[in-house]
């Protein structure tokens, strides 16, 4: 890929005079500004900016160097009753938002789709301060998949139609597809303004207001776009950011009694209490997003080169710290010592670095506690007989910097093998038939999603119809979306989202029935 | 070969500029280009849905920059008042254009439990090359209204506008080529219907005409189908549509509903309320306020923005509306105010009123496509249903009451496409809109719209075992 090179302009005069990331073609990255400035760090409310009712602020850490960016403001209990009363105002019958027209919501998100697009440059550069994940991935994976997100959510707006039904009887029967209420969204911090747009988007399509707390590790980037919120013209309570902590803030909105739906993405051990919260309050409707340990299987007819970069792709993307990762690879005996071979040596290759560099695949962890429970993880691997292929330590002498770890001879039963790791760790087990994979693959608590590399017709059929995973892949990894629906079987979570099907979980269904005079069909 | 034609100024008879006249050979050169950009494997076929959204998106946007110019030139070759042209077409274009581009990557197949050990999924595919030949009463949103559906499903186009009015059609035909679209997607074909129409309606290498316009030519357009290679026909034609006016209805809305229902677009709608029913207890005062509206009507140059009524689009069809009006009086209906043409120059009729018009009258049977209005009494529901419905027309509807049994039982009984409670020619893009009966067949706009512009193909693949 050449890069373009505006040290000048990038280093020394604020974003307004950014030129828009549009102009560059798809091979070319900007030469990255690695001090991006912050604009805003308090809370959000009201199209609002404020600092939290108790004035208390946390700091926000660079990854790659462990030093902080800046205080943010962090929003309490009290913060969050005020953004909720925001978001019951904005929802209220006869207010603006209530009163817009479903195709008008689709145009403000369309315009704030074109306003993350014109800023995409600045916001890459943030998220990858604030995250660690490489910018050139930022650049050219999150923001352009963020946009697309908001833009294929923005014409749905009209299009939620309800139904009008033939029931027995004298009756005219009709269906409306109504918004929830206010909305509670918790987002973690692997891919901050992506799954900030996975919550965003389809709540505002369906008519929805927000209260939305974002991770403690990555507040930034999701404040910037509330910005945008306000630029484009959503009206003032439609959504509340509120950077905070898990206990405080995030317990405050799961056992809020006037919040009318949470929606969670992060851990499954966070998952069952904000089910639990849910219940002990006002039973608000509740969708998980949580974690997995999801098995990639390699039939000895996979295209071999393939396989072994997908499956590479598939464990060690965005530093191992994705909810998806293909962290089980089962691969069929025949192919398994070569495959071994090949990914060790392709792990040994990965370039580890300065996220800011293009060149750079893997950043750091995201932050001090992951770095410890990973490392802990490859300890537990080694001590339980699993044979260290190579990486396994750590990778530079600040920041959070793991090596590329491969593991082979796992067996099911060790701890690397049954619990996610969320980081650059790679398990790697032997399989002889059809059958017996699908059973290992199934043995866990999760149901995320799965991988299948074959050329095999029926094989594929066959194993993709038997994984108990919300997502398939098959000669392919990763593979995501906005028309596509996700989410999880068993404890990986509960409900889809994107697609058309991801609208169910922020509508409430109102059956209408009038007595008529006389029905005829 | 070279030949063209002139486009006219309806409001003073001059002629605005000569545009070129596309014939056979220009289908066929057409239908070519829409091909080769159809093939398998082609950029338009190997384009992401999305994108295909995106570009969709794209020219609505360029028609909003470009809103006012196009605003003006539809003003000045359609006749249209400048300020609805601006605040209702162009909108409405906008938004049309808009609402498809969302749809293009939410077009869904199934996947299906059939019985057996199958796999089993559908497709919805584009049809292929669609021939696409529209009126000149609403020369750009008649352009959305077929692009739309038809782009957001992937197919590609040859579409023939009016010969009245191409001038508009033309213009956005640069801003599909600035949008971005590939070549050979969208071709846009100044002409004449019995030449260039008539040979997109029989071309073997057409697979779909969509056709809006009046029900004769929709009548030849399924015969040309017939005869030449069974393309699938979609077709939006003429209304003689039924509004009842009931006792117990807001009677100022009424009125004034009634009156722009039929008034609208000098008449020129397909979906003119242009039979109105009116209870007995009120018809006697409902005749007095629509005259006196009828009479405030202000005619005038379409640039002037205090003018609700241009001309109509050509010397044709005014003479054609005079001579309906001439039959209502011979027929012995009640001319209450209006009937002559208006002025030297232009095509202008003044707001015409009917009243004690009698359902066997030629102006109660024909559509008359021009500002006369007709209106009618009835004494009970049972009576005014069978007559609302005597007809071979079935385009819309519309019912004026409070009362909720009286709403449900009009809109259950009306033989109508689209029906209106207590309102009129209240469209959006968001709703299927057509005919029933000799009104048309098919559905645009809305989700139905889509279906019109899609193949499905079902895929069933043997399976080793199956489970649910």
């Amino acid at each position: 890929k050449s890069t373009m090179i505006r040290t000048v302009f990038s280093r020394s005069l604020p974003r307004l005079c950014r030129p828009p990331a549009c102009h560059y073609s798809a091979g070319a990255i900007p030469e990255p500004c690695s001090q991006p400035e912050v604009h805003y760090d308090k809370l959000f409310i009201n199209n609002q900016w404020e600092d939290a009712a108790s004035g208390k602020t946390f700091p926000t850490i660079n990854p790659a160097t462990g030093e902080v960016i800046c205080q943010v403001a962090e929003a309490d209990v009290a913060d969050v009753d005020k953004a909720v009363k925001a978001a019951r105002d904005a929802f209220r019958w006869g207010s603006p938002w209530r009163r817009m027209d479903a195709s008008h919501r689709g145009l403000l998100i369309n315009r704030l789709a074109d306003a993350i697009e014109r800023d995409s440059a600045y916001l890459a550069e943030l998220e990858t301060l604030d995250n660690g994940k490489p910018y050139a991935m930022s650049y050219t994976m999150d923001l352009p998949t963020v946009v697309k997100c908001f833009r294929y959510h923005a014409g749905w707006a009209d299009k939620w139609e309800g139904k009008t039904i033939p029931i027995d009887g004298d009756y005219f029967c009709y269906t409306r597809h109504e918004p929830i209420g206010v909305c509670g969204q918790i987002i973690p911090w692997n891919f901050p303004l992506l799954m900030q747009a996975w919550k965003l988007a389809p709540a505002l399509a369906t008519g929805n207001t927000v209260v939305m707390k974002v991770a403690e590790q990555t507040p930034l980037t999701a404040l910037y776009v509330a910005s945008l919120i306000k630029e484009v013209g959503f009206p003032e309570g439609v959504v509340n950011i509120l950077p905070g902590m898990g206990p405080s803030a995030g317990a405050a909105l799961a056992r809020h009694m006037d919040v009318d739906k949470l929606a969670f993405t992060g851990s499954t051990e966070v998952g069952h209490l904000i089910q639990q919260a849910s219940g002990s309050s006002n039973l608000k409707k509740v969708t998980l997003e949580l974690g997995g340990k999801s098995p990639n299987i390699i039939l000895s007819d996979a295209n071999m080169e393939d396989a072994v970069e997908q499956a590479h792709f598939g464990l060690f993307f965005s530093q191992g710290q994705c909810c998806c990762a293909g962290s089980r690879i089962f691969v069929q005996a025949d192919i398994y010592d070569e495959f071994v071979e090949r990914s060790v040596e392709r792990a040994r290759r990965r370039v580890v670095g300065n996220p800011f560099d293009l060149k750079t695949e893997q950043g750091p962890q995201v932050d001090q506690e992951q770095f410890n429970k990973i490392l802990g993880y490859i300890s537990s691997g080694k001590r339980e007989g699993a044979k260290l292929m190579c990486g396994g330590g750590v990778a530079a002498d600040r920041g959070y910097f793991i090596q590329p770890t491969v593991f082979g001879d796992v067996q099911d039963n060790m701890t690397i093998a049954r619990e996610e790791i969320f980081g650059p760790v790679m398990q790697i087990m032997k399989f002889k038939t059809l059958e017996e994979v699908v059973t290992r693959a199934n043995d866990t608590k999760y149901g995320l999603a799965a991988g299948v590399f074959t050329k095999d017709i029926d094989k594929a059929s066959y194993v993709s119809n038997g994984l108990r995973a919300g997502t398939v892949w098959v000669n392919c990894y990763d593979v995501f979306a906005s028309q596509a629906p996700f989410g999880g079987y068993k404890s990986s979570g509960n409900g889809r989202e994107m697609g058309e099907y991801g609208l169910d979980n922020y509508t409430e269904v109102k059956t209408v029935i009038t007595k008529v005079p006389q029905k005829n069909s | 070969i070279g030949k063209v034609f002139p486009a006219y100024n309806p409001a003073t008879g001059e002629q605005i500029c000569e545009v070129q006249e596309a014939d056979k050979a220009d289908v066929d050169k057409a239908v070519q280009s829409a091909r080769v950009a159809f093939s398998l494997g082609s950029v338009w076929r190997r384009m992401d849905a999305s994108e295909r959204g995106r570009l969709l998106s794209k020219l609505a946007d360029l028609v909003e920059r470009d809103s006012v110019y196009l605003a003006t030139i539809e003003s000045l070759n359609s006749g249209k008042p400048f300020l609805p042209t601006l605040f209702l077409d162009l909108q409405g274009t906008i938004k049309t254009l808009r609402y498809f581009a969302g749809y293009a990557d939410k077009i869904h197949g199934t996947s299906i439990p059939m019985d057996g050990d199958y796999l089993t999924f559908t497709r919805y595919e584009p049809i292929g090359v669609c021939g696409q030949i529209i009126p000149w009463n609403f020369p750009l949103m008649m352009t959305a209204w077929k692009l739309g559906p038809a782009i957001a499903c992937g197919n590609t186009v040859v579409l023939k506008p009016a010969e009245e009015t191409p001038l508009t059609c033309l213009y956005m035909a640069a801003l599909v080529k600035e949008a971005g679209f590939p070549p050979g997607v969208i071709n846009i074909l100044p002409g004449f219907g019995p030449t260039a129409g008539a040979a997109i309606a029989s071309h073997m290498g057409i697979d779909k005409v969509a056709f809006t316009g009046s029900t004769e030519v929709g009548k030849l357009i399924q015969e040309a189908a017939g005869k030449s290679n069974l393309k699938r026909v979609t077709l939006e034609l003429g209304g003689k549509s039924p509004n009842i006016i009931f006792a117990d209805a807001d009677l100022d809305l009424a009125v004034e509903q009634a009156h722009q229902g039929v008034f609208f677009n000098a008449g020129q709608c397909c979906t003119a309320g242009s039979r109105i029913f009116v209870e007995e207890p009120i018809y006697d005062e409902f005749v007095r306020r629509s005259v006196e509206r009828a009479k405030r009507r202000i005619v005038g140059n379409p640039f002037d923005p205090t003018t609700e009524q241009g001309p109509q689009v050509s010397r044709e069809q005014q003479n054609r509306v005079l001579g309906f009006i001439q039959s209502g009086i011979s027929e012995g209906a009640k001319m209450e105010c209006g009937g002559k043409a208006l002025g030297l120059k232009g095509f202008f009729i003044e707001p015409t009123v009917f009243s004690n018009v009698k359902d066997d009258m030629r102006i109660a049977r024909e559509e008359i496509f021009g500002p006369v209005q007709l209106i009618m009494t009835f004494k009970t529901i049972e009576e005014v249903i069978e007559r609302a419905n005597n007809t071979d027309y079935g385009l819309v509807a519309a019912v004026f009451t409070n009362n909720i049994n009286k709403a449900m039982t009009i809109t259950t009984a009306m033989q109508a496409g689209t029906v209106w409670i207590n309102c009129f020619n209240a469209l959006s893009t968001q709703c299927p809109f057509g005919g029933y009966k000799m009104s048309g067949n098919g559905r645009e706009l809305g989700e139905s719209g889509l279906k019109e512009y899609s193949e499905v193909k079902t895929i069933t693949m043997k399976m080793v075992t199956k489970n649910s």
